[in-house]
């Protein structure tokens, strides 16, 4: 392989401040919505006491997870040892940094007091898996900082794999910590599972996988740098793995509830009456977000479009944003077991009840402002440091790559 | 000492206001003033778990159409509804359940269950959520940043988030907008002394004494008695949380 040479995307055209600007817009929006819930009160939104977490936590979770699984290209380099994915990790790195910044932010500013930030950062209860997750993710943003420096500066690239492997376990420590903040509920019928670590694990190789893939086509497209398609629809064939993989993963769990009678309710709340959760569950999540994927990345032709998988990809996310939409509002919607045997027939308080939810303007403003967070990070990231290759094309890459005939 | 300065009142008609209420108190009802004195505990003393604090609930004797129990929480702990009951907090409430086999129907009040493994302290990060020594499931207001993971954890779903500004806050009853509260076995009156809590006196005072609330570990104390009498159970026993709200009559 020839030595790689990375440089700071120019950054000076329309377009790139163009770019800046949207996305600082989108940043800046979503402040002010955070503003005007911290202002006004939760109440201003579409949660109550039956919904406590609604669209905030979608689009928090959702960055949360694809953060982790942003740096899938990088351990493919350092942990599995495919040296031609070496000059991708830096932008993978970047990527899981500032994703997962994205998603803290939602996280931190949809709190009912964000101010006490730092009570949260000094007051801990050990038997809380939310509170290990605050280790879990300041330890991830250390580590891949740290891995980001091995990788960047030659004297250190020595360190560069044993830092990976760290940073790998971390990261599937991570998500695993995040799907255990559902599994560890005991008693919600949509929760309480520990199959929710492992789906969460699997979703995250996924929606990493098409976060990349889409940032790495649009930089090298904007920049006019040249990308190559060996390791392209090489990633492409393993984001279909990883939609698959989900897939199974969502199957397994539907079937257990299904199998056990107690939760023949609330599968049948979530697969079939629950109005817009069980829509999204088979319109965005299973069709859109799993199934058209699969046949877009894997059809003999289409699959190689650049056009297709920038959409396979796009759909990986959507699907993504549907997936928790069902899991966190959907799991919540559907009521509580009071006494068993016994149905609820009045109550002050909805019990029994199936809780309506109306995501509200702010909370949409304050989750695409997390998403408008990494990428501006991103943006300015690639414009300060040496994150991209000058080419990516297929010679550079794989020295024993032959002309176009290289296999999807 | 200018505290102390501040209490003492030198003035003749603050003297006799106060001699004649210490009469009163001695010759009206001179039990219930001295045992209030009694088991006051002073502020610098902390909890133990020789009392373990809870309620029984006789479903058999609430009555149809009364909320007693509901208004009086509302009174003791300032709790005001906006009209809007999908974001009002309700430390209490009644639920009529009808069963799915016979469709008999009872009805019962409904509250934070202080449990013994309370979920909602095994989730909160910052450890706001704590269960004091005597069996009370308590937020300490100081500390709660506001996730609601504990309303995702209660199997009782007996937390409220404060969704909005919050007016005529009672003194000795601590909210804020932005943190989680739910029903404090009325602390307050349980720290003074008290023997009862609102919703327990309501219910009395409404002829119904379907809310017992007392000292589940005093031999001598009436839920004690009544504990061992009658059959009683935990609402979602199943979790295995030890509540400290039992259930008779459901």
């Amino acid at each position: 392989m020839k030595k790689v040479q990375f440089l700071e995307i120019e950054g000076r055209s329309l377009g790139y401040y163009a770019l800046l600007g949207v996305l600082g817009l989108l940043v800046a929006v979503g402040l002010g919505a955070a503003h005007y819930m911290e202002h006004h009160g939760h109440v201003v939104t579409g949660m109550s006491n039956q919904v406590v977490w609604g669209i905030p936590h979608v689009f928090a979770v959702f960055l949360i997870v694809a953060a982790s699984g942003a740096l899938n290209v990088a351990s493919i380099a350092s942990v599995f040892g495919k040296t031609a994915y070496k000059p991708l990790a830096p932008l993978s790195g970047l990527l899981a940094i500032a994703f997962l910044i994205g998603g803290l932010a939602v996280l931190v500013l949809d709190l009912g007091r964000p101010d006490r930030l730092i009570v949260a950062m000094t007051h801990y209860n050990f038997k809380s898996i939310f509170a290990w997750n605050i280790f879990l993710y300041t330890g991830f943003a250390a580590i891949v900082a740290g891995y980001l420096w091995m990788m960047l500066d030659r004297r250190m690239s020595g360190y560069s794999t044993p830092v990976g492997y760290v940073a790998f376990i971390w990261r599937l420590i991570l998500t695993t910590g995040t799907g255990s903040i559902f599994g560890f509920l005991v008693a919600r019928d949509a929760y309480d599972t520990a199959l929710l670590a492992p789906l969460f694990v699997v979703l995250s190789l996924a929606y990493g996988m098409a976060v990349f893939l889409l940032v790495l086509m649009a930089s090298y497209r904007w920049t006019e740098r040249p990308l190559g398609d060996v390791l392209l629809l090489r990633m492409k064939n393993l984001l279909g793995i990883f939609v698959a993989a989900g897939l199974y993963f969502v199957a397994v769990y539907h079937l257990t509830n299904l199998y056990f009678t107690e939760r023949h309710g609330f599968e049948r709340y979530i697969l079939l009456d629950g109005g817009s959760f069980a829509q999204v569950f088979w319109l965005g999540q299973v069709l859109l977000g799993g199934i058209v994927p699969l046949v877009l990345l894997f059809h003999p032709t289409l699959g190689r479009s650049r056009t297709v998988i920038g959409v396979a990809s796009a759909l990986v996310i959507l699907g993504g944003l549907a997936q928790m939409y069902v899991t966190i509002p959907g799991g919540q919607a559907y009521p509580l077991e009071v006494v068993p045997g016994k149905e609820v027939v009045g109550s002050t308080f909805f019990d029994g009840v199936v809780a309506s939810y109306s995501p509200s303007l702010p909370e949409v403003a304050l989750g695409v402002g997390g998403i408008g967070l990494a990428l501006l990070l991103v943006a300015v990231a690639v414009k300060v440091l040496r994150f991209l290759p000058l080419t990516l094309d297929d010679a550079s890459v794989d020295p024993h790559h032959r002309g176009a005939a290289a296999s999807a | 000492m200018s505290e102390r300065a501040d209490t003492t009142d030198p003035s003749r008609r603050g003297f006799l206001r106060r001699a004649v209420a210490a009469a009163a108190a001695v010759t009206i009802a001179p039990g219930i003033s001295l045992v209030r004195l009694a088991d006051a505990r002073p502020p610098d003393q902390r909890v133990t778990d020789a009392n373990r604090w809870g309620l029984l609930v006789d479903a058999s004797k609430c009555a149809d159409g009364c909320g007693a129990c509901v208004d009086a929480c509302n009174e003791e702990n300032g709790l005001k509804g906006t009209g809007r009951p999908a974001t009002d907090a309700q430390w209490i409430r009644t639920v009529r359940l009808r069963d799915k086999a016979t469709g008999r129907e009872t009805r019962m009040p409904y509250m934070c269950q202080h449990c013994e493994h309370p979920p909602c302290v095994d989730v909160c990060p910052t450890g706001a959520s704590f269960r004091r020594a005597d069996g009370i499931v308590l937020v300490d207001r100081h500390i709660c940043i506001g996730c609601r993971y504990c309303m995702m954890a209660c199997p009782y779903k007996a937390r409220s988030f404060v969704h909005e500004d919050l007016t005529g806050q009672k003194p000795d009853v601590p909210r804020g907008k932005g943190c989680v509260e739910s029903c404090t076995l009325c602390v307050q009156r349980v720290d003074a002394g008290d023997r009862s809590t609102a919703c327990a006196d309501a219910c009395a005072k409404a002829g119904h004494r379907a809310i017992v609330f007392g000292d589940l570990k005093d031999p001598k104390s009436e839920i004690f008695d009544l504990l061992a009498k009658l059959p009683t159970r935990q609402i979602r026993e199943d979790l295995d949380l030890n509540t400290g709200v039992r259930y008779h009559g459901v």
